[in-house]
């Protein structure tokens, strides 16, 4: 095993006793990369700025004053802005953007000593699920079992196979609607999407700011509690970031659930699912009850109504974020013709920067923020979301702990195969992880096994408010309990 | 509610996103398919239910009136597709 597939835990423990040196750790993944350019994960490399941070990483190893992150060689999603790197939110509209300042997860990360490899594939303004509406191109799942590529999943589809393929030990996400953890789960890794207010959205490009978070994408439940604990606190500079202590995560996960209460919502055994994933949900819930949890089942009865509240909701929001695309003050701006005034710029500019999608959803919240429409469509998709929340809000004041569900409505399937499909067939993926971004709550994705093709299937796993801590422990005990040890196979 | 070809072209006239006159009935199509999705909220029961917010209960916090940034022009151009003399240039806003 080469050290760039290494985990978080491992690594930090062997850069500590210097067994390996930072930049020699930095070298396996820069290798590994460059090897993987097949996967179109990294879309902007940046060996010298790791380079530079893993000899500033050995100093301070060297000196014993290495916080856990140190030393330890990540991918950044493109939406987070990095000072003077390409962030382009996988946009045309961005092209050439390089930010003057830098993000707050990311300022939190290098201060603990974590390298930068580069910028990560996404899906356009983190709106997919395939990671096809991306300028770059489609990132490329390294999980493959016949002739066709597949998707990692969107919209964190950079990400999931850069971290699958080991070309780093682990990857910044965002989740929206489900864009940390249905790629985990196409990939077979571990994503958390953190409480509302958890981690500071300054500095990452907007999407739908009532629902978006930043959280960490890895190999291991354990890589995921040390890197949320880098990343997560208050932020003056992001007014909804919580400002209450960030407890030390890994060390909850003692791997002892005995007593604890886990919800099993009946709404979410949706009609024709498949046999497999009905399958892989039962043996969840068989190993929680091994471990000593009690099994409950629950109703989260306005369940069926997440995907379209989230639909109204989430573009209106887009809506008013990319309104400052304008091409005035960054990235791209259409070459006008003779006598073209600002109003024609505006349109150019946006039609030749926005991809389809992006340009769709736009349009959407538009129409449902607009005169006449705001009550009927905006007002009321508000109206089902406190619902919703208010389902939750229920079930955990009866005592459940977490409540555990599928984490995708399938495995990973074909790129191009959803070409030619309605728009709603591909938001369908997000059906069992949207409701937790309207609820504010934090859910994580867990690998439990392989379909019947040899694919990964996950499992999710949702938390109260604010107890990330718990949640990761539960998710622990189910990691361990499923030893899901498989990797995809080298083609790339 | 099914989007017509003119109602396509208001909106995207208020996103701001030019889109051909011939691509306008395609685009009528796909958002009266997502708006039809969304027709079944009016399935739930919402008397009584105050719009969402706030996602979690939270105040927001105040402080101190006061400048803490700024005497940044240089970077704040940086990026931009065409400035001039210290400002962003745009094409003739006023006649």
């Amino acid at each position: 095993m080469t050290a760039n597939a290494l985990t978080i835990a491992t690594a930090r423990d062997a850069l500590r006793k210097g067994e390996m040196s930072a930049v020699d750790l930095t070298m396996s993944c820069l290798t590994a990369i460059d090897a993987g350019d097949a996967l179109n994960a990294f879309v902007h490399k940046t060996p010298e700025i790791a380079l530079d941070q893993a000899r500033a990483a050995d100093a301070r190893l060297a000196r014993g004053d290495a916080p856990a992150m140190c030393g330890i060689p990540l991918g950044i999603k493109d939406l987070f802005c990095t000072k003077g790197v390409p962030s382009q939110a996988g946009s045309r509209i961005l092209q050439g953007f390089k930010p003057e300042y830098e993000s707050t997860v990311t300022t939190r990360l290098f201060d603990a000593g974590a390298v930068m490899l580069g910028k990560l594939n996404m899906d356009e303004f983190a709106m997919g699920s395939s990671n096809e509406t991306s300028v770059y191109g489609n990132a490329v799942n390294p999980w493959k079992v016949d002739a066709r590529h597949l998707t990692p999943g969107g919209s964190s589809g950079g990400s999931a196979a850069a971290v699958a393929a080991d070309l780093c030990l682990a990857a910044t996400g965002t989740d929206t609607g489900g864009s940390i953890r249905q790629p985990a789960a196409f990939t077979g890794i571990v994503g958390i999407k953190p409480t509302y207010g958890r981690v500071s959205r300054w500095g990452i490009v907007a999407f739908a700011s009532s629902l978006d978070q930043a959280g960490p994408m890895t190999k291991t439940v354990r890589d995921a509690a040390i890197m949320l604990g880098a990343m997560a606190g208050h932020d003056a500079k992001d007014s909804t970031s919580a400002d209450i202590p960030v407890p030390d995560f890994e060390a909850a996960l003692t791997g002892d659930i005995r007593g604890k209460v886990i919800g099993i919502p009946k709404e979410y055994r949706m009609d024709g699912m498949p046999a497999e994933i009905e399958a892989l949900w039962a043996q969840g819930v068989a190993m929680m009850k091994d471990a000593g949890a009690i099994i409950r089942d629950i109703s989260l009865p306005h369940t069926k109504y997440a995907l379209p509240a989230y639909y109204v909701v989430a573009p209106a929001e887009a809506s008013s974020n990319l309104a400052r695309y304008d091409g005035v003050r960054y990235g791209h701006r259409a070459k006008l013709a003779q006598g073209d005034g600002i109003t024609e710029m505006y349109e150019k500019t946006r039609a030749e920067g926005f991809g389809a999608e992006v340009q769709r959803r736009v349009m959407i919240g538009t129409y449902v923020l607009s005169a006449g429409f705001y009550d009927a469509y905006y007002n009321r998709a508000r109206r089902v979301r406190a619902l919703i929340k208010r389902d939750f809000e229920t079930v955990f004041a009866d005592g459940v702990d977490a409540i555990l569900t599928p984490a995708t409505p399938s495995a990973a399937f074909g790129l191009g195969e959803m070409k030619d499909a309605d728009p709603i067939k591909m938001y369908l993926n997000d059906v069992f992880t949207v409701t937790v971004n309207l609820a504010g709550l934090p859910g994580i994705a867990v690998p439990v096994g392989l379909d019947a093709t040899g694919l990964p299937l996950g499992l999710q796993l949702i938390g109260r408010p604010w107890e990330e801590a718990a949640l990761l422990n539960h998710a622990y005990v189910l990691e361990r309990a499923a030893g899901f040890v498989a990797k995809p196979k080298k083609w790339w | 509610m099914a989007i017509d070809t003119d109602t396509a072209r208001k909106v995207a006239k208020l996103a701001r996103i030019r889109v051909e006159e011939g691509d306008l009935p395609a685009l009528a199509g796909a958002l009266s398919g997502i708006l039809g999705f969304m027709e079944q909220l009016n399935e739930v029961d919402v008397t009584g239910v105050e719009p969402m917010t706030s996602v979690t209960p939270m105040r927001l916090k105040r402080r101190a009136d006061v400048v803490t940034d700024g005497d940044m022009q240089a970077a704040i151009l940086k990026n931009a597709p065409d400035a001039r003399e210290g400002f962003f240039a745009v094409p003739k806003v006023v006649e």
